[in-house]
């Protein structure tokens, strides 16, 4: 069905070419907003959001607002360079492109040749438009199984979500907020829902996985109400009608203790339960562990709030819930993400109007789409089975995965078990200020691996110390490119050129693919690519970019109508063709995981490390986020930094006062991994005994290069700041653990160990931070020169 | 002539500081200053135990209601961009008439 506009797709005002269009990453997050650029002269001087837009209405967040400062930064990297003096020294020398990709392609043979393609490892950030051509050129390209989120303890994104999603219904769920319609609202298919559970995201910030968080305040006008899981009383939390403000990860106590009212209460859907689940009587013996007695003395929630929010959820209908990163980054990531599901399913709100609609990528595109595994099964079955994860994580082994395990990468690069990495491609990526958890440790993992090439639009901390070969890549404003994730398509349409030689993420995969192995990608240019990528949306890319989205067509209640199988029966996309709470798959392969989803207590904890917590005595969760950036992006902006200067942990008013710290201070956050530097702001609305840093900082305005003592050590000399642009100085993964996630190897404890929090002489904005002699004992040995 | 203003339903006005972006980047306002700045008032907890927690967008004296964008059929830009939809433009007499249907609004007659 094309989208109907009265406005043509590009016109000029006054001296201003205008073109809607989508952005997507670079820089990212993990939308595709409706956006008119305005371009003079080929430069884009400002965006505006597309009206026509029925996703958006032309509402955009304030970094596609000063996009232009990002396209237009004067320190973007616009050409291949290769490092010349020693890892964390800043030196580069400009090379072509041809020298460049001669380089790599020279690497990838004799890694092939000399340890097999498995050597050869990829990674890229989260929210990037590259999740399809990323996992293409490593599959078909460098011929690896190794594709992998930037150094991300336990997968901790989405993925473990996405696992137990496949394991037990067979497709994803999203909120119905009304996106797969042209008419949204006003479709007279949907309806409100009643009641939208947040759980572990803050997403009018976030906007995670394709969802605008704002769309929840367009449901509240409507009459829709809220219950908030969260240690912290966020927007929404102050409005919801139960906030769950739990000691952060405890929420499978919680949420099986939901599960134990509405079963014991009979407040479920029998109907859906009899006729399309399997394992509710083990699940309904299973819960009695759980009353909600028991969930408040784990989670810190009084019994009641649980009780009284179970019970409105049930009734509510129909209901959603809305999911984030906090279900994931925890060792009970799988258990938490799956009793979400069981939740959904049971009260009948599975693929109903209003509820958690089942959804796939628009037109099968392979590229634009989420956990895309596109080129993976094409692999030799002995080179799949080597991927990174499988001989030691069931569900790796599986086959529930769509990447290589974060912590088994990093341990093959610091004991080369199973085998060494010796090649890393890093595609708009900065793990060690953002994904790698114990950054420090990273540091030194990364250091062993001889070859590092990283695709990126600037210089990140990860460039200066770990990068032999960077690739300047494009801004979405100069990138053709579509989305699919979830729906409706969407083109990305170039309407500025790069400056310098820099070049679109799939110019490069394409360019280099060629290089590789012609064969596998056959397409002629990027245009062509694109068209053959949605091809099944009967339009080219070039059609696609005339009316800018195109939706496919929706149906709820698939099951029912043989719409999910692929034997197109009736079912759900599961071996059994029921939703399962208990997981069947789990018992047939027989690998040693609980077939129920279970509270597991953090590792480092109140409960699990009394003699830690007496010295680290406040509970860590890191993760925030303020709406100026995405992640580790943004800090090069005068916009987004006047805005949002400096990092923030939030602690607690009572906390505060006890340890006589004023909203404000620079404070230290330290365990026994590190310490790092925030400023407070001391508020009641975030749980005591909690606090909750932001993640993701480092300073384009402070020194790049390293200094080293005369053992090659990094460290900070008597008159140099501690380098890579401060990425150690406030980044909150220092604190965090690799290597210690949940039995399944998803979800790792990044939003739950301990702390102690003490105020410091002085913050990172003091003079005196410049020239000080920080020990940072990173204790790591440079590689030398390759 | 009549006057114009911006009426805010700060009831759901989520603090997103989209409305202070977009009128920092049309009219290029220098460090320090803007047409249009956010105020929040608390969070803290009332005796019924819910949450004052409110954010009210303040037009400075910076702010010229975006004169030139409205002359070209436009909506001002903080009206146009705003995140949660709760901005709208236009006579005040029409705007203050929709005050009293619905409560925590604001109305702004900057000029």
């Amino acid at each position: 069905m094309a989208t109907k506009t009265e406005r043509p797709w590009t016109w000029t005002e006054g001296d201003l070419t205008a073109t809607r269009t989508c952005r997507w990453s670079a820089p990212g997050c993990h939308d595709g907003c409706g956006v008119v650029y305005y371009t003079k002269n080929g430069k884009l001087v400002k965006v505006e959001g597309d009206k026509d837009s029925p996703v958006y209405q032309g509402r955009l967040c304030p970094r596609c607002l000063s996009l232009p400062e990002i396209v237009n930064y004067d320190k973007r990297v616009i050409y291949p360079m290769k490092r010349v003096g020693p890892r964390g020294s800043g030196e580069f020398e400009r090379i072509s492109w041809d020298d460049a990709y001669d380089l790599i392609v020279k690497k990838t043979r004799e890694i092939q040749k000399d340890y097999g393609p498995e050597s050869i490892v990829t990674m890229i950030g989260t929210g990037r438009n590259i999740w399809g051509i990323v996992p293409y050129l490593t599959h078909a390209g460098f011929e690896s199984p190794n594709f992998a989120m930037g150094m991300l303890a336990g997968d901790s994104c989405y993925l473990p979500r996405a696992a137990i999603m496949g394991a037990i219904q067979g497709d994803f769920t999203i909120v119905d907020c009304a996106q797969q319609f042209e008419a949204r609202f006003k479709d007279p298919r949907w309806k409100k829902p009643e009641c939208i559970i947040f759980w572990g995201n803050n997403a009018l910030v976030s906007n995670p996985d394709g969802f605008m968080g704002h769309w929840i305040v367009d449901c509240m006008k409507m009459g829709t109400k809220l219950i908030v899981v969260d240690p912290q009383a966020t927007w929404v939390a102050t409005r919801a009608e139960y906030h769950i403000q739990l000691r952060p990860g405890t929420d499978a106590a919680v949420g099986l203790a939901m599960l134990n009212v509405i079963i014991n209460e009979e407040l479920y859907d029998k109907e859906f339960v009899d006729n399309w689940c399997s394992g509710f009587e083990e699940l309904k013996e299973h819960v009695q562990k759980y009353p909600p007695e028991r969930a408040a003395a784990i989670s810190w929630v009084p019994a009641q709030t649980i009780i009284d929010a179970a019970r409105f959820y049930a009734k509510s209908k129909p209901a959603a819930i809305q999911w984030g990163l906090a279900v994931d980054t925890q060792i009970a990531g799988i258990d938490v993400a799956w009793i979400i599901c069981i939740l959904r399913a049971i009260t009948g709100n599975l693929d109903v109007p209003g509820g958690d609609i089942m959804i796939r990528g628009a037109y099968d595109a392979p590229i634009a789409n989420a956990a895309s595994v596109w080129g993976f099964h094409e692999l030799p079955r002995e080179m799949q089975e080597k991927r990174l994860g499988v001989d030691k994580y069931p569900l790796y082994k599986m086959g529930f995965a769509a990447t290589s395990n974060g912590d088994c990468c990093l341990e093959a690069m610091e004991s080369g078990r199973p085998y060494p990495i010796k090649m890393l491609w890093l595609e708009t990526t900065n793990p060690l200020v953002n994904t790698a958890a114990e950054s420090k440790r990273v540091l030194a993992g990364m250091q062993k691996v001889p070859f590092i090439v990283n695709v990126d639009p600037i210089l990140t901390p990860t460039s200066i110390a770990v990068a032999d070969l960077l690739l300047p890549a494009c801004n979405s404003p100069e990138r053709d490119s579509i989305r699919g994730w979830w729906v409706p398509l969407r083109s990305i349409s170039k309407v500025c050129e790069p400056p310098g030689e820099a070049k679109t993420d799939e110019e490069i995969v394409l360019e280099l693919g060629k290089r590789l192995n012609p064969k596998k990608f056959p397409w002629k240019d990027v245009k062509d690519m694109l068209s053959w990528c949605i091809r099944k949306s009967g339009l080219t890319f070039e059609q696609l970019e005339q009316q800018v989205y195109k939706f496919p067509d929706f149906e709820y209640k698939k099951y029912e109508k043989g719409l999910l199988r692929e034997d197109q029966q009736p079912g759900f996309n599961t071996e059994s063709g029921r939703f399962e709470c208990l997981a069947t798959v789990f018992q047939e392969w027989d690998v040693g995981l609980d077939v129920l989803p279970e509270h597991r207590e953090p590792i480092e904890s109140p409960m699990s490390t009394p003699d830690l917590y007496r010295e680290y005595p406040l509970v860590y969760t890191a993760g925030g986020r303020q709406i100026m950036y995405f992640h580790s992006e943004n800090r090069q902006q005068a916009l987004n930094r006047e805005f949002a200067p400096w990092p923030v942990v939030k602690i607690n008013t009572n906390d505060a006062e006890k340890l006589g710290i004023h909203d404000g201070d620079w404070v230290w956050i330290e365990n026994f991994r590190g310490r790092i530097r925030e400023k407070a702001k001391v508020t009641p609305a975030i749980l005591e005994g909690v606090v909750h840093a932001d993640h993701g900082w480092w300073f384009p305005e402070k020194t790049a290069p390293l200094t080293k003592d005369t053992e090659n050590r990094l460290h900070s000399g008597p008159d140099g700041p501690s380098g890579l642009f401060g990425g150690f100085e406030a980044n909150a993964n220092v604190l965090t653990s690799m290597c210690t996630t949940g039995p399944s190897g998803y979800g790792a404890p990044i939003k739950n160990t301990i702390c102690k929090v003490y105020k410091a002489e002085y913050g990172l904005d003091d003079e005196r931070n410049v020239a000080e002699m920080l020990r940072l004992d990173l204790n790591v040995k440079m590689a030398e020169v390759v | 002539m009549a006057r114009n203003g911006i009426l805010i339903d700060y009831e759901f006005c989520t603090g997103c500081k989209t409305c202070e972006m977009a009128c920092k980047v049309e009219h290029s306002f220098p460090r320090g200053k803007n047409g249009i700045v956010l105020a929040e008032v608390g969070p803290w907890k009332l005796d019924s135990g819910k949450w004052q927690n409110s954010i009210v967008a303040i037009p400075t004296d910076l702010c010229d209601l975006c004169e030139d964008r409205v002359k070209a059929g436009k909506e001002p830009t903080c009206v146009h961009h705003c995140q949660a939809a709760v901005m709208k433009f236009g006579p005040v007499e029409e705007l203050a008439r929709e005050m009293a249907a619905k409560p925590k609004t604001v109305l702004f007659a900057p000029r």
